[in-house]
């Protein structure tokens, strides 16, 4: 199970990558297993804004619907189109061309109040 | 004669069984002030001999479309039904598990389904459709549903020119989830589209039409598409499954969804229903869809199999977030209209709007000609017409019913129109020239006092 240390993570299996103001946000790899292959993703419009756990999405199983929550709060500014035609993306490579959305975010020190890996490790049971 | 199976030897081994001597020990908990405390005041038991007779005379007292010659219109309609019809969709195959909750287990019934979309498809000229909605008002609000999600807004348009049960449907679905439904008034018998650009100021969802509308009248379609897309709204489209046999499609018109009532496809009138809705749209947009969805796939030997598919639109999958709480389908209705379809064919649906568009100008012609009759628009219409009569019409209707002839919709049913004086009548091509001469020579006979 892969739980990438640089990043942090959420309780309802989201990742993030922080550079500088920008965040980009997806699901786990522990997520992507659970769910099985992914058919759809129903992401958001540019320029939408979240909170910090508000819902920004779903993404679709075959046999489920999970809500996708996003771990900080911010305005979206780009989103992953390439999910539109390759779903499986998010199956294949969960942490890298998986990405859903990237968003402003509104504040930077929300990131460190995440989960670290190892204590996202710990979450999930590993 | 006793419609229960179990004997006397039967309950009493129950109540052996688990130890009572009589029924009445397992209702001990109902309070005795709710209790009946005499018998049911109802007429002793018919015997079979008795019942069969007293039915049949109630039942002679309908006058239904075989018995007289029929003029209603107004959403459903005495089209021609091929025997073969009732014969394939009596067999217990069908009628016995008329809907599939266990899919995968009735292919044949899954093809049945997959057909009726294709059929559907290619009907309207839309690319996606659902395995059927109950009727076409409840597939109009149900369009209306779709287009406020993909649009993420909450106001929609309607053309008063639209069916009033379907038009009082979308307001009833309207209620729970806060939509703002507006209806533009078309005291012309269509809606005018310099008041509906007036209606697209404010962002709409959607504006749904009816065409041919509830008069009988085409719409000035091209030009209401051109002003819906650039107000950057969805164009519904309810639509008469019969006039595309003639009619340019709704997928030519380039609505984005249409519905309408599938009646007239190979199903009976039957005093209002079961009826059948048809729902199709723009495949981008199947993801919102309501209802049933059967797809074409290939099994695990490469055989081609069916499924229902994209369930996770539905609300045992999605729940409160579902596109919509419809758990069914009209599946028997839906296959007596593939049957209809498949055995009518591409020239045959052809001939029967042709003949519809005739006899019923053939009609309108005539009883124009009746002194105190006019024709009371001026607008081009399909298979039903709306007659000015002289005095009420609701009087006019009935005075032909006792000549077993059913007039039509007296519009005084609708006290919105306040459209006491007017007929509207439906011609398909079941009414022969004899009988619509029939029911001019009756309305010359009678007025309305």
């Amino acid at each position: 199970m892969s739980i990438p240390a640089e990043l942090r993570y959420s309780e309802e299996h989201e990742w993030v990558r922080l550079d500088g103001r920008t965040a980009t946000i997806g699901i786990t790899d522990h997520a992507q297993t659970q769910l099985g292959d992914i058919v759809f993703v129903e992401l958001p419009s540019d320029g939408d804004t979240v909170d910090a756990g508000g819902e920004f999405g779903t993404v679709e199983a075959v046999k489920t619907v999970s809500s996708l929550f996003s771990p900080m709060a911010g305005t979206i500014i780009e989103l992953n189109t390439e999910l539109e035609t390759r779903p499986e993306a998010v199956n294949e490579d969960p942490y890298g061309d998986g990405w859903m959305i990237k968003i402003e975010v509104a504040d930077v020190a929300e990131f460190n109040a995440l989960l670290t890996s190892d204590a996202y490790k710990d979450f999930i049971g590993e | 004669m006793t419609y229960i199976p179990n004997t006397h030897a039967n309950r009493k081994s129950i109540m052996d069984a688990i130890g009572i001597s009589s029924v009445d020990e397992l209702l001990t908990v109902i309070p005795q002030e709710v209790r009946l405390t005499h018998p049911l005041h109802l007429p002793p038991a018919l015997s079979e001999l008795e019942l069969q007779d007293l039915m049949g005379e109630l039942a002679d007292q309908n006058m239904a479309a075989n018995k007289a010659i029929s003029f209603i219109g107004g959403g459903m309609y005495d089209h021609f039904i091929p025997s073969a019809i009732k014969h394939l969709t009596g067999r217990s195959e069908f009628l016995t598990s008329y809907t599939p909750y266990q899919p995968e287990v009735s292919q044949g019934t899954l093809q049945g389904i997959y057909e009726f979309q294709s059929m559907i498809c290619e009907l309207t000229g839309l690319e996606v459709a659902n395995a059927s909605m109950y009727d076409g008002a409840s597939a109009a609000a149900e369009a209306m549903m779709m287009a406020c999600a993909v649009k993420r807004c909450n106001r929609v348009v309607v053309a008063g020119s639209m069916h009033p049960h379907y038009t009082h449907t979308i307001h009833t679905y309207a209620h729970g989830p806060g939509i703002t439904v507006e209806t533009i008034p078309c005291p012309e018998g269509k809606l005018d589209p310099e008041h509906l650009q007036a209606h697209l100021v404010d962002q709409a969802a959607c504006v749904l039409i009816q065409h041919p509308n509830f008069f009988g009248h085409l719409e000035a379609m091209a030009e209401i598409e051109k002003m819906v897309h650039s107000a950057g709204a969805l164009l519904v489209m309810a639509v008469d499954p019969i006039s595309l046999g003639l009619i340019k499609p709704p997928g030519e018109y380039g609505a984005d969804i249409a519905v309408g009532e599938g009646q007239s496809l190979g199903n009976e009138v039957s005093f209002g229903g079961p009826a059948l809705g048809f729902f199709a749209a723009k495949e981008r947009f199947v993801r919102r869809m309501p209802g049933r969805i059967a797809g074409q796939t290939i099994d695990q030997k490469g055989q081609r199999g069916f499924v229902l598919t994209l369930q996770a639109r539905e609300q045992h999958i999605r729940r409160d977030k579902a596109t919509s709480n419809i758990c069914t389908s009209q599946q028997l209705n839906a296959l007596m209209a593939t049957i209809y379809m498949a055995m009518m064919g591409k020239t045959g649906l052809q001939k029967v709007a042709d003949l519809c568009l005739q006899k019923s100008h053939y009609a309108a012609g005539r009883i124009a000609e009746l002194p105190g009759y006019t024709l009371r628009f001026n607008t081009p219409f399909f298979k039903e017409f709306v007659i000015q009569t002289p005095g009420d019409a609701a009087h006019i209707v009935h005075q032909l019913a006792g000549r077993h002839i059913l007039a039509g919709v007296s519009l005084g049913c609708f006290p919105q129109f306040k459209m006491d004086d007017c007929l509207l009548i439906a011609v398909t091509e079941r009414r022969t020239k004899a009988q619509i001469d029939r029911l001019v020579d009756a309305l010359g006979d009678v007025t309305g006092d």
